[in-house]
């Protein structure tokens, strides 16, 4: 199983599961497949401040929605090219989406960092709530109408060996939540990602130890802030359509269960719950029809809410990876 | 000048539904250090029991001071009823755990009481029944003085002077100061913690309710989604006067109330709900114990 630590291998094998089933299956499965990377982005990003800083964060609709609007705009106003040229500049607009959304989250939390537990939450959903509201007043973002008509990937043709849409879009996203994956994983093994640590642990203790604990927290929230931006751009990228009734409260509320879920301080943990999160609507949507068209779908998260609380407060995986159960022969896994 | 006055009325009148319902949030924190994101919530429920229980005694049609009443006492009793299950099931098992589990639990209460909500009372905004008729009182330097604005000062008022009364010259409320004190000291003084703290929760929710109805009686609109906006307005008035002050709660209601109702007159009605936010970031920012508040230095 170690070989799936190799991020190039990880890609691999993803690109060939996600795409055997997509390929077999029509746009609309498709669609949901590629929303199981956006989803694990969100989900893995705001896990990095709310699992392993230690800080809650409710304002994560708001970065993922800097992120969607700055691809929307670039996209819109600069001519994208067909053909294998594409992929280089959706690039480089998503890492333009992540920096900006990054550059915000700078600003957001260098204040609001400053503050604990329950009111950096309130503090942080304040903030989303604003860009929110800007974006919805201000017509240079299109106001409540949004922006529509984002280009999509293009067919690549190798002479005559044609690679599908949803495959060029799919290998995007393998790319960039494989990159995400890692790059928080090996982040966490490292001295900074120590510092983080810490910081959830004890932070008075943390900060006689000479960890400059802001730094450490601003650092979390910039790092997170620009994942959430390349989720928001590849979100933009596969709906082609963004407005800001789309990242509402309630994106950041299923950031949250993703991580509450999974376990607070767990890789895996975070991604088995982004596929639940990202199936459960549509399992509930063939459903409707025996529920008198209720959507049970946010009375079914907060009861796992206040039971996961209750019953298992470190979440479904606690602080465990899935691979420290693969490791039989070693039996300290923390 | 009679314009500024009448917009003064209106904005204490608003102000005084958020000091009733920012004083809940208060209470509650001065007792479980906790934010009970829920509150909100059942004040929300507080509007829809009165609608409903104004249609089962079929008093919908008949506004006098009586119906008022006994529609007050219906709710406040209703809400309290719902917080005490809320405190028992969800946040008594948690009250040992870390604040970050409480919280979570309160967001979860608080989205599971508003979508529960929207499967029972239907998502559709419902007409709230007229309690009490709308007609003009009288007048101060030519402006006119309607009863609901009276009714609603009138109200809220009265709540907040029994609470006073409650927290300050009663044995009750000794009780409440003092686990809100110091929960460990108190329980070794004979003082029944968990019963201080179901008081407290009632105590709250039912001005949470006295609140409802007032909202109800203003705006004559009553949703699920209703306890959101305003719970979130409510808490930004409890910290901007000093989060667990009694008089911090109802010092900033009044004054987000009628800050709010200058942004609307004089500014933009599109960045009403984000004004709130504005003065909640910058009060946490310059002063985060808030105007009554006392700064608390962190120890070992």
């Amino acid at each position: 199983m170690k070989t799936f630590k190799i991020p190039i291998v990880a890609s691999l094998v993803i690109i060939l599961i996600a795409g055997s089933v997509g390929m077999l299956a029509n746009s609309y499965i498709q669609l949901i497949l590629l929303f199981l990377f956006v989803n694990s982005i969100m989900g893995m990003s705001l896990n990095l401040i709310n699992g392993y800083t230690g800080q809650f964060s409710l304002g994560h609709a708001g970065f993922i929605a800097i992120g969607a609007y700055f691809t929307s705009i670039i996209s819109t106003s600069v001519p994208f090219p067909s053909g294998l040229g594409a992929l280089p500049v959706a690039g480089f607009i998503t890492i333009g989406s992540g920096l900006v959304a990054g550059l915000v989250g700078y600003f957001v939390g260098l204040p609001s960092l400053r503050l604990k537990g329950d009111y950096l939450a309130i503090v942080t959903l304040g903030f989303g709530e604003i860009i929110r509201v800007s974006l919805n007043n201000i017509p240079f973002f299109g106001g409540a109408i949004g922006i529509s008509n984002i280009p999509s990937f293009p067919e690549l043709n190798f002479g005559g060996f044609i690679i599908d849409r949803f495959l060029v879009a799919l290998i995007f996203a393998t790319f960039w939540a494989v990159t995400c994956f890692f790059f928080i994983w090996r982040l966490l093994n490292s001295s900074p990602g120590r510092g983080f640590l810490s910081v959830r642990e004890d932070e008075i203790a943390a900060e006689a130890m000479g960890i400059n604990t802001t730094k450490m927290k601003v650092q979390a929230f910039v790092i997170s802030s620009f994942f959430a931006g390349v989720a928001g751009s590849l979100y933009a990228y596969f709906t082609n359509y963004v407005s800001p009734a789309s990242f509402t409260f309630l994106m950041s509320i299923d950031a949250v269960i993703m991580v509450v879920l999974g376990g607070m301080g767990s890789m895996t943990g975070c991604l088995a719950s982004a596929f639940f999160i990202t199936l459960l609507p549509e399992i509930l949507r063939s459903l409707k029809d025996y529920t008198y068209g209720i959507d049970l779908r946010m009375v079914i998260y907060s009861l796992a809410l206040i039971l996961i609380m209750i019953l298992r407060p470190q979440g479904l995986f606690g602080e465990k990876e899935i691979f420290h159960h693969w490791r039989k022969n070693d039996k300290s896994t923390t | 000048m009679e314009e500024l006055l009448q917009h003064l009325i209106n904005g204490l009148s608003l102000g005084s539904i958020y000091s009733l319902i920012a004083l809940g949030y208060t209470m509650v924190y001065g007792i479980l250090q906790m934010i009970n994101f829920a509150h909100s919530e059942v004040y929300m429920m507080g509007a829809f029991f009165a609608y409903y229980s104004a249609k089962l005694l079929k008093l919908e049609n008949s506004p006098s001071f009586t119906t008022l009443l006994i529609i007050l006492f219906i709710t406040m009793a209703m809400c309290s009823l719902l917080a005490l299950s809320i405190e028992k099931f969800a946040y008594r098992p948690l009250r040992k755990q870390p604040k970050l589990n409480v919280l979570i639990t309160a967001i979860g209460v608080s989205l599971f009481l508003q979508y529960v909500a929207q499967i029972i009372f239907g998502a559709d905004p419902k007409v709230f029944p007229t309690l009490i008729n709308d007609q003009l009182l009288f007048e101060v330097a030519g402006v006119p003085v309607k009863s609901f604005d009276v009714t609603i000062l009138g109200v809220s008022v009265t709540a907040m002077f029994a609470l006073h009364f409650l927290v300050y010259h009663t044995k009750l409320g000794q009780a409440m100061r003092a686990v809100s004190h110091s929960p460990a000291v108190a329980s070794i003084l004979g003082i029944n913690v968990s019963r201080t703290i179901a008081f407290t929760f009632v105590a709250g929710s039912s001005l949470a309710g006295i609140g409802s109805i007032l909202v109800g009686i203003k705006y004559q609109k009553i949703e699920p989604m209703m306890g959101t906006m305003i719970g979130l307005k409510a808490f930004v008035a409890a910290v901007l006067g000093g989060i667990g002050s009694i008089a911090g709660a109802v010092v900033g209601g009044l004054v987000l109330g009628v800050s709010e109702v200058l942004v609307v007159v004089y500014g933009s009605s599109q960045y009403r709900d984000a004004l709130a936010f504005g003065i909640l970031i910058f009060i946490l920012l310059f002063k985060p114990a808030g105007i009554f508040g006392k700064n608390t230095i962190e120890k070992v």
